[in-house]
């Protein structure tokens, strides 16, 4: 069995700060981890290999450094890592980015068919979710999106059934294989790096592609060219004119506070007063 | 990634003014929205995307339709007319048994021949699992432009472009992205951040059915079941009339209990800020904010909160906003319209215990 494992590398954007004069986002000292969504369809790939045997092999498109975050993959157990970066995909939006990982995908399979591609439910620096779907759709696979769990995978028939989250239950699927899987966040703990593959890791030599070796011939469809969406203006959220009306007592009191915010409260917003008035005891 | 890595402010500022679009994407008009429908009920954001739809139809001065796709009957019908209540001017209706459940292949391939054969300049849809799935694959199919997580649509009067702007960097920052030469033009918006519109049924319109050209042997992945979810104790943050939410400012998951106490004598949900959810004080459902819920009570309540962009964008929305933070200076203050500076610990039983009394003098008195 091979199964494909589409990451990116992101800033933590949970470090990300914005400069309060410039607007600008301040990068310095941001570190680069693997999209943390993307972790939980490696580890979903990994248990399929525990389970059925086979190679998972890690791929990203991204700048030079994102070498780093396939090494990573590599530590975690994946077996080959693929950096698919060129100069041509700068500017890339979502159509673009799909249009090349689903060539890579396609040089990949050249070498060993590919069953399973997974990739994360969504980024976290762009939060789009598209590149999965997009992936799938230019690859003719079947698409399994928001998975919370794989049931069954039977090789020899080519099937495999999964729990898909849907927005108000759960529902099971059953098709064929090839297909793409983005799995939900929450469904398993990584695991821990062995000592054996974070040396591996270490040595490993990650198989650099440039669009050529991704196979990719019409460079109208990659970058920005390829790209049909374009950033038009990034701007700070505009500081709204209205400013709190903050409550003052000369006590200090809580109590106090309290009291003069549910009177203003109520006085000002009777509707809700009457609503909590109904409301059962 | 242009919308994950914004081009640097030195490049010159593209997609801005002039594009003369193709005579071929001249011939795409009007707006569209897919009206997304799960176990026999429409998902609200889908009349929300008709409100804000109405008023990009009316700016371009051209129609607004809905689309609505499932199986053969009464629902399906009936999901026309409501789309028609909600501001449409006609429904397309693809009714095949083959859409009885949602699966991308068939919906993809519907959606894709409806809006090749009528071509709209926007279709809009709902960024849920459904809509998600749906958005991705048809843009894809139709290689155009999709832009994810909408919190504001506009037209760029200069070239009838669809302006649409939504955060980035974990909602540190907005982006407005513009699709050029290519239509129709895509968004998703999430539930909640658009405004329902008034539902008027004196409202009528013509309902267009479609051919789905597609049979149950030429789909490839099966709906074996579907297990609806138990959604009693389940919180149900997005429609919550009321929200006590609580933030890192609160110090010690004990003190969380607080935020508890005084939702329970409001009937109100308990929401939560990131920190405090990665930090496993509370379940994630209950997270507010970008990368969690989008919320429009009518009160919405905020201890220990700083505001913070990435939870603002997920709480603005709310009709009524009361702070409680010990900082004269957080940012919170500048969007709430209550505050007390002050101790969120000694606060909230004050305020827990105020709501009680009053309220029950409200009740006395009503």
């Amino acid at each position: 069995m091979h199964i494909v494992v589409c990451v990116k590398q992101v800033p933590d954007s949970a470090q990300i700060r914005v400069h309060p004069v410039t607007n600008t986002i301040m990068r310095q000292g941001v570190p680069a981890i693997v999209n943390p969504y993307d972790l939980f369809s490696l580890e979903a790939a990994l248990q399929l290999k525990d389970r059925h045997g086979g190679r998972v092999t890690v791929i990203s498109m991204g700048p030079p450094q994102a070498e780093a975050a396939l090494k990573k993959c590599i530590a975690y157990g994946a077996d080959e890592a693929i950096l698919v970066t060129d100069r041509a995909f700068a500017g890339a939006d979502t159509l673009a980015t799909s249009f090349a990982l689903a060539s890579a995908i396609r040089q990949i399979e050249k070498d060993l068919r590919v069953d399973l591609v997974f990739t994360g439910k969504q980024t976290i620096d762009g939060d789009t979710a598209q590149v999965g779907p997009g992936i799938a759709r230019r690859l003719g696979m079947q698409l399994l999106t928001y998975v919370s769990q794989i049931d069954t995978l039977d090789l020899d028939a080519g099937n495999i059934r999964v729990r898909r989250r849907a927005e108000g239950g759960v529902q099971l699927l059953e098709t064929r294989l090839p297909c793409l899987i983005t799995m939900l966040e929450g469904t398993s703990d990584m695991r821990f790096a062995t000592m054996e593959n974070m040396f591996r890791a270490a040595r490993y030599q990650t198989r650099i592609w440039d669009k050529d070796a991704a196979g990719i011939e019409d460079t109208g469809k990659i970058g920005l060219k390829g790209s049909p969406t374009l950033v038009s203006k990034v701007f700070a959220p505009k500081p709204l004119s209205r400013r709190a009306d903050i409550i003052d007592t000369e006590s200090h009191e809580p109590r106090d506070l309290a009291l003069t915010l549910v009177g203003k409260l109520f006085t000002q917003h009777p509707e809700l007063r009457d609503s909590l008035a109904q409301q059962d005891a | 990634m242009t919308q994950a890595n914004p081009a640097p402010a030195a490049r010159k500022p593209a997609g801005r003014a002039s594009y003369e679009l193709d005579d071929r994407l001249k011939a795409y008009q009007g707006v569209w929205v897919f009206i997304e429908h799960e176990q026999g009920h429409v998902h609200p954001v889908s009349w929300e995307l008709l409100g804000e739809g109405r008023t990009l139809a009316d700016t371009l001065g051209v129609t607004l339709s809905g689309v609505v796709m499932g199986a053969p009957g009464l629902p399906t019908r009936r999901f026309c007319e409501e789309a028609l209540f909600h501001g449409a001017d006609n429904c397309y209706l693809i009714a095949d048994s083959v859409l009885a459940s949602y699966r991308n292949a068939p919906f993809t391939l519907g959606l894709t021949h409806l809006v090749n054969h009528y071509q709209p300049e926007i279709l809009l849809l709902g960024a849920t699992t459904q809509g998600r799935d749906l958005a991705g694959s048809v843009a894809t199919t139709l290689e155009t432009g999709l832009t994810a997580d909408c919190t504001e649509l506009s037209i760029d009067m200069d070239n009838r472009g669809l302006a649409a702007t939504r955060p980035t960097f974990g909602g540190s920052l907005l982006c407005t992205i513009v699709t050029r030469n290519y239509r129709p033009q895509m968004a998703t918006v999430r539930p909640r951040v658009m405004a329902m519109p008034a539902r008027d049924p004196s409202r009528s319109g013509h309902i267009i059915e479609f051919p789905l050209d597609m049979v149950e042997d030429e789909i490839v992945t099966k709906v074996l079941e579907y297990l609806p979810d138990q959604t009693q104790g389940k919180p149900q943050l997005p429609f919550a009339d009321i929200i006590v939410a609580g933030g890192r400012g609160l110090k010690k998951p004990e003190n969380f209990q607080l935020v508890w106490n005084l939702a329970r004598v409001l009937g109100a949900e308990v929401g939560a800020t990131r920190p405090v959810v990665q930090a496993n004080w509370v379940d994630s459902e209950r997270q507010v904010g970008q990368s969690g819920k989008t919320v429009r009570p009518k009160l919405y309540i905020a201890a220990g909160i700083s505001g913070a962009i990435q939870h603002r964008v997920g709480m603005e929305g709310a009709d009524v906003i009361i702070a409680i933070n010990n900082d004269p200076d957080a940012a919170i203050f500048e969007f709430a319209h209550y505050g007390i500076v002050g101790n969120a610990m000694t606060i909230l039983p004050a305020l827990t215990e105020t709501f009680r009394q009053q309220i029950a003098l409200a009740r006395k008195a009503g």
